[in-house]
């Protein structure tokens, strides 16, 4: 991406001030990160009076905070139940958006335009939290798993991204595999969706992410199963709601802060090194929503 | 569509035809038909709640009726006026704020010349936006506290270690300034791609027309991507009264629901707090209501203006 350059003095100290700013944004978009993984194996007591950006270790270096986590069944909890409603919930949602992005693409079916619409009202009007929450308890799904994944299994801005997706593929390879006898579902899934693979992993990641971050509706559909909650509640208890295991051990008590961001560090880490691989994936999710919403 | 003009065929023809050629299709959209019906529409009827004093003992049919009363109390009470503006307050300073802040960042970014410095800082710009919203919350909640790093900074101006979240005047302003630290990078991405495809031979032009860095910027770079600015400020407008509650409900506290509380907070402490729930559902369907209304305007505008529609 070049302009055509002029080497003025003006230009150079634009040049300068701007990469300065561009390395300061960067900077604050790393600084919290550092900030918390080194403050987790400082000295717990300096921690406490420190008052500034820890750059590295204060005192003694220890993982003592680590230990902490790791002997706190929740973590553990969290982590299981947030992976299984990850990837059981992505799977449900993304064959559903797919089903329906496929049917609401299909021009011989004449009811397309009615389910296009039955699903873009809901975005528009909302039954509200209240109306929701006691139908879904109707249900009986309070209290379980599946009120977790299913009163927000399919978004509908996954699903139009979908259709608009498989729209784009040319009629004639529908017609040609319809001549040598294959239905709709060895149509959508041997021939389709391998077509649209990369807008199928656009969706699939923002499911997923939309999952790995969800904590409200596990907040008010689990209020007595603890041991479903996702990895999310737990940590809204420990760096929100400060609920600190209730202790007269003082070595946990000292810990508190540190225990907060080795918590932090623990349950952020393995998706900040999963990003940068997947990242190109949200930029063609971006560009294909821009395109039409 | 079948016309009359064509009488031959029987009812039961024409609906085994149909099950020959669009049976499967039927069969793919009955999940989505089913979770759309049991998850958004049927609650919808709960929606007669709010004109009823719902008792959950008698439930829906059996709750005895009292017309608009709900939101006539609603919008009677002290909290009608302090939701709206905060509603409304905190949604445009969002947009303010929000809106500009990644364009900006993306036309900067385009004017770095060497090609690894760039992809790094656009790379982590983007970390932020990965990291969940209650951790997000927690660092926030961390930093803002008595003795916390911004905290700490912030006593520079005010000459006093505060913890910022419990003082009602600076709820906006961590609300909007976190958003921006987790949402700069992402936001940019469209912006950034956009700038990539700009014609090279519109700059040559420009050079020739005498054109420098500055007017270039201004007469080939923002126009180029002027249309998705548009488009996107179209797609914000219709959700003006969406605060994203989640994130207040984690930063807000007691002592600052004179600027933070909006209408789905409220709407949230009613029903699950107080069990209010004929009382909740009123305030969140004039939520619901206002929403659409929104919405469909917005709608109108950018079929007219952007030529986009959202519906």
């Amino acid at each position: 991406m070049a302009m055509v350059q002029r080497n003025t003095v003006s230009r150079k100290v634009f040049v300068a001030i701007n990469t300065l700013l561009m390395a300061g944004i960067a900077f604050v978009c790393l600084a919290p990160f550092w900030h918390v993984l080194m403050a987790s194996v400082s000295d717990p007591a300096m921690v406490e009076v420190n008052k500034s950006l820890i750059l590295w270790p204060l005192g003694k270096t220890s993982i003592k905070a680590y230990q902490l986590v790791f002997s706190n069944d929740n973590i553990f909890i969290g982590y299981r139940n947030t992976l299984f409603y990850v990837i059981v919930g992505t799977v449900i949602s993304a064959m559903m958006s797919s089903l329906a992005g496929y049917v609401m693409s299909r021009k011989r079916c004449r009811w397309r335009g009615a389910f296009a619409f039955y699903i873009t009202f809901t975005m528009m009007f909302h039954a509200g939290m209240i109306p929701t929450f006691i139908m879904v308890k109707n249900y009986g799904l309070v209290n379980t798993r599946w009120a977790v994944i299913l009163p927000t299994a399919v978004s509908v801005y996954n699903t139009i991204i979908m259709r608009t997706s498989i729209a784009a593929v040319p009629d004639s390879l529908e017609e040609s595999a319809h001549i040598d006898g294959a239905g709709d579902w060895t149509i959508l899934f041997r021939i389709i969706l391998p077509l649209v693979k990369s807008t199928f992993a656009v969706i699939v990641l923002f499911y997923a992410v939309s999952k790995w971050n969800a904590w409200f509706d596990a907040m008010i559909y689990l209020t007595q199963r603890r041991d479903l909650y996702p990895l999310q509640l737990f940590l809204r208890e420990i760096l929100v709601q400060a609920k600190a295991a209730s202790s007269a051990d003082s070595e946990v008590v000292l810990y508190e802060t540190l225990q907060k961001y080795a918590t932090i560090i623990v349950s952020t880490l393995p998706i900040l090194c999963i990003y940068p691989f997947v990242q190109k994936y949200f930029v063609q999710g971006v560009m294909i929503g821009s395109v039409k919403g | 569509m079948e016309k009359t003009a064509r009488p031959k065929k029987t009812f039961a023809e024409k609906v085994r035809l149909e099950i020959k050629n669009c049976g499967a299709l039927y069969v793919m959209a009955l999940p989505v038909f089913l979770f759309y019906l049991l998850f958004r529409y049927i609650p919808m009827i709960g929606t007669v709640m709010a004109f009823q004093k719902f008792n959950i003992a008698k439930g829906l049919f059996g709750s005895p009726w009292i017309g608009f009363n709900n939101f006539i109390t609603f919008f009677n009470s002290y909290y009608f006026a302090r939701l709206m503006r905060n509603t409304v307050l905190i949604s445009l300073a969002d947009l303010l704020f929000n809106f500009p802040a990644p364009i900006i960042f993306a036309l900067l970014l385009n004017e770095v010349n060497r090609k690894w410095f760039k992809k790094a800082v656009q790379t982590i710009s983007y970390m932020p936006y990965f990291v969940s919203i209650v951790v997000l919350c927690g660092l926030v909640i961390d930093f803002c506290e008595a003795g916390g790093v911004i905290s700490n900074i912030a006593s520079i101006f005010l000459g006093d270690q505060v913890n910022l979240l419990s003082k009602p005047e600076y709820f906006r302003t961590i609300f909007v300034a976190s958003n921006i630290w987790q949402g700069l990078g992402y936001g940019s991405i469209v912006y950034i791609a956009a700038l990539t495809n700009v014609d090279q031979e519109l700059y040559e032009a420009a050079v020739i027309d005498g054109a420098g860095r500055w007017k270039q910027t201004l007469h080939v770079t923002i126009p180029s991507i002027v249309p998705t600015i548009v488009i996107l400020l179209i797609l914000r407008m219709g959700s003006i009264l969406d605060v994203g509650y989640e994130k207040v409900m984690l930063l807000y506290n007691p002592a600052t629901y004179e600027t933070a509380d909006v209408i789905s907070t409220f709407v949230y402490r009613k029903g699950f707090v107080d069990y209010d729930y004929g009382y909740s559902t009123a305030v969140g369907l004039f939520n619901s209501v206002i929403n659409l209304c929104l919405l469909t305007l917005t709608n109108l505008i950018s079929r007219k203006v952007g030529e986009v529609s959202l519906f």
